[in-house]
């Protein structure tokens, strides 16, 4: 073949390629534009101190007591909800996978209406049933449960259960989609085989739901770590996140450069969660793609 | 196969009707405190009124807020939309390879703090003019929204057999018509879905809203969120079921589409 005469199966090849890339282009370029571009920035600034090469806002996280606290705060509220989110979430999807569809169905819409509704709506609601005379304390009280009313907002505790209601269909949705895939054949023949349906839920159904649980956790634990609006709306200050450190700084300190440190520790944790989570899962299973 | 109702099982059903109950409470909470006739949130109300509602309605900055929202909302469930699936088109093109790296990329919005984007949007649109701007407030929600289509509209060419718009285009149509008139047919629903995906998104997207809308283009989620944070106003209980309304509409809408797709799938 000479020069003159390309194969025309690789000028096809070529004529796609080029297709593909022009398709891809505008949503790459507002991804490029909004996304990758700014936090290129951030990093940059993160690393310069009145002009010059520092590493003085890093250096800012050992020596200002504030960034470990909100850092250490926001993993322990991370795994609370997380760990809490399974815990609730496991015997839900388990439920919806294992009866009727049309009871299914309904589980499921009681996962999904709230899953539908605003977060600031929700937050709200949350605001509403755990404030001093809420909801929750009036019926406390009133059946005598407790004297006092109980401070269940403008903490960590408030913060923590609206979290746990926000993300819980982060949870169950995964979970629920690869329960949905274990054959019933399977415990059926592990049954067969003389199994109590304790050892066949141990050695057939839980292994199998693994890959659900580690996708809906990872979900959880990475938008819990970059939670903002709960927290900021329920915390009254005393549960205080990376999220409002950050926001903190730009809005009321103007200080872009510890804004920026704040920035990138967080995104390299969430990076180093999927990661880690990548080892046992790939990236397209954990967010659903696949 | 019918289960036997073991003790165990029972306990599970028992959680998990708590479980519900613990999901709903919120959701259904709000309705009835937004028809109290109280100047201050009691539960249950002392009396019933349409007070809150008619200061929804009759607050021009509430109704300007709406305005903007609606309108940021379904231009960038559109423009989402049409980018978007034109981007899962390729995706589902591209060899596996760059694929892989494509799609992590269009997903960044979905997985990069939102607090980070938020302020990363910022220091973009300081710098080119469109703070405060409602083609800003779009641009912002196109990114946000895409990755839903994206990821509805991959998963609606997955079960699409490509071989179909092959077929067309040998027997003359071109690439472009082939794929309006076979291919889209065909994932309708998916693409549908993703656009209700990212109309919500948008309607909810509070964080952003924060850091860029303001004046007179200021986003009913900023608008609630500073209300909240200073006072707890009954009036934003009524626009809050106003909000759930319309997501429970929105759901129902999904589940007929949803149907649809079922049913072509089952042809």
């Amino acid at each position: 073949m000479t020069a003159t005469s390309p194969d025309p199966s690789k000028l096809h090849d070529r004529r796609e390629t080029r297709l593909v890339l022009m398709l891809l282009a505008p949503a790459l370029l507002v991804v490029a534009g909004l996304m990758l571009a700014p936090l290129g920035w951030l990093a940059w600034q993160s690393v310069h101190q009145d002009g010059s090469l520092s590493l003085a806002h890093y250096a800012r996280f050992l020596t200002d007591s504030i960034y470990a606290t909100a850092f250490l705060q926001t993993f322990r509220i991370a795994f609370t909800v997380t760990l809490a989110a399974l815990l609730i979430g496991y015997p839900i999807a388990y439920l919806a996978a294992t009866v009727p569809r049309a009871w299914s169905l309904l589980i499921l819409a009681a996962v999904l209406l709230p899953f539908w509704t605003s977060v600031l709506v929700r937050t709200y609601a949350w605001l509403i049933l755990l404030q001093r005379r809420g909801l929750v304390n009036t019926l406390l009280v009133n059946t005598g449960v407790i004297d006092q009313p109980l401070t269940l907002v403008n903490n960590e505790f408030g913060t923590v259960m609206a979290t746990i209601h926000i993300l819980l269909p982060f949870m169950v949705l995964p979970l629920y989609a690869a329960m949905q895939k274990i054959p019933p054949e399977l415990t059926m023949a592990g049954a067969s085989l003389g199994g109590r349906p304790g050892m066949v839920f141990r050695t057939v159904f839980l292994p199998l739901s693994v890959p659900g649980a580690i996708a809906g956790s990872v979900l959880v634990f990475v938008l819990t770590l970059g939670f903002y609006i709960t927290p900021e709306l329920l915390g009254g200050g005393r549960a205080f996140m990376v999220s409002m450190l950050v926001a903190r700084n730009i809005e009321i300190y103007n200080e872009w450069g510890a804004a920026s440190s704040i920035s990138v520790v967080l995104l390299v944790c969430v990076v180093l969660v999927f990661r880690l989570a990548s080892l046992l899962l790939p990236f397209d299973r954990i967010m659903g793609t696949r | 196969m019918p289960r036997r109702l073991t003790p165990a099982r029972l306990a599970l059903m028992l959680f998990v009707a708590l479980a519900m109950l613990w999901l709903m409470i919120p959701v259904l909470i709000v309705a009835p405190m937004s028809f109290s006739s109280a100047r201050f949130l009691a539960f249950p109300p002392p009396g019933w009124s349409l007070r809150w509602y008619d200061s929804y309605l009759a607050d021009p900055s509430w109704m300007r807020a709406t305005r903007v929202s609606l309108t940021v909302a379904v231009s960038s469930a559109l423009i989402a939309t049409l980018i978007g699936t034109a981007a899962a088109y390729a995706l589902n093109m591209a060899s596996r390879r760059l694929a892989g790296v494509l799609q992590v990329l269009l997903l960044l919005p979905l997985v990069v703090p939102i607090v980070i984007t938020a302020v990363g949007v910022f220091l973009v649109f300081a710098n080119v003019g469109l703070l405060s701007s409602i083609p800003g407030l779009i641009l912002a929600n196109v990114m946000l929204g895409m990755p839903y289509v994206v990821t509805s509209v991959l998963v609606g060419l997955r079960k699409f057999d490509p071989v179909q718009e092959m077929v067309a285009r040998s027997l003359g149509m071109n690439r472009l018509r082939a794929f309006f008139s076979v291919t889209l047919p065909q994932i309708r629903p998916s693409v549908v879905s993703g656009t209700l995906f990212a109309f919500i998104s948008a309607l909810d997207e509070t964080v952003v809203a924060i850091f860029i809308s303001g004046g007179e283009n200021q986003t009913l989620t900023k608008k609630m969120f500073t209300a909240l944070r200073d006072e707890i106003d009954p009036t934003i209980a009524a626009l809050s079921t106003l909000l759930t309304a319309t997501s429970f509409l929105l759901l129902a809408l999904m589940a007929l589409n949803l149907r649809a797709r079922a049913r072509k799938g089952a042809r």
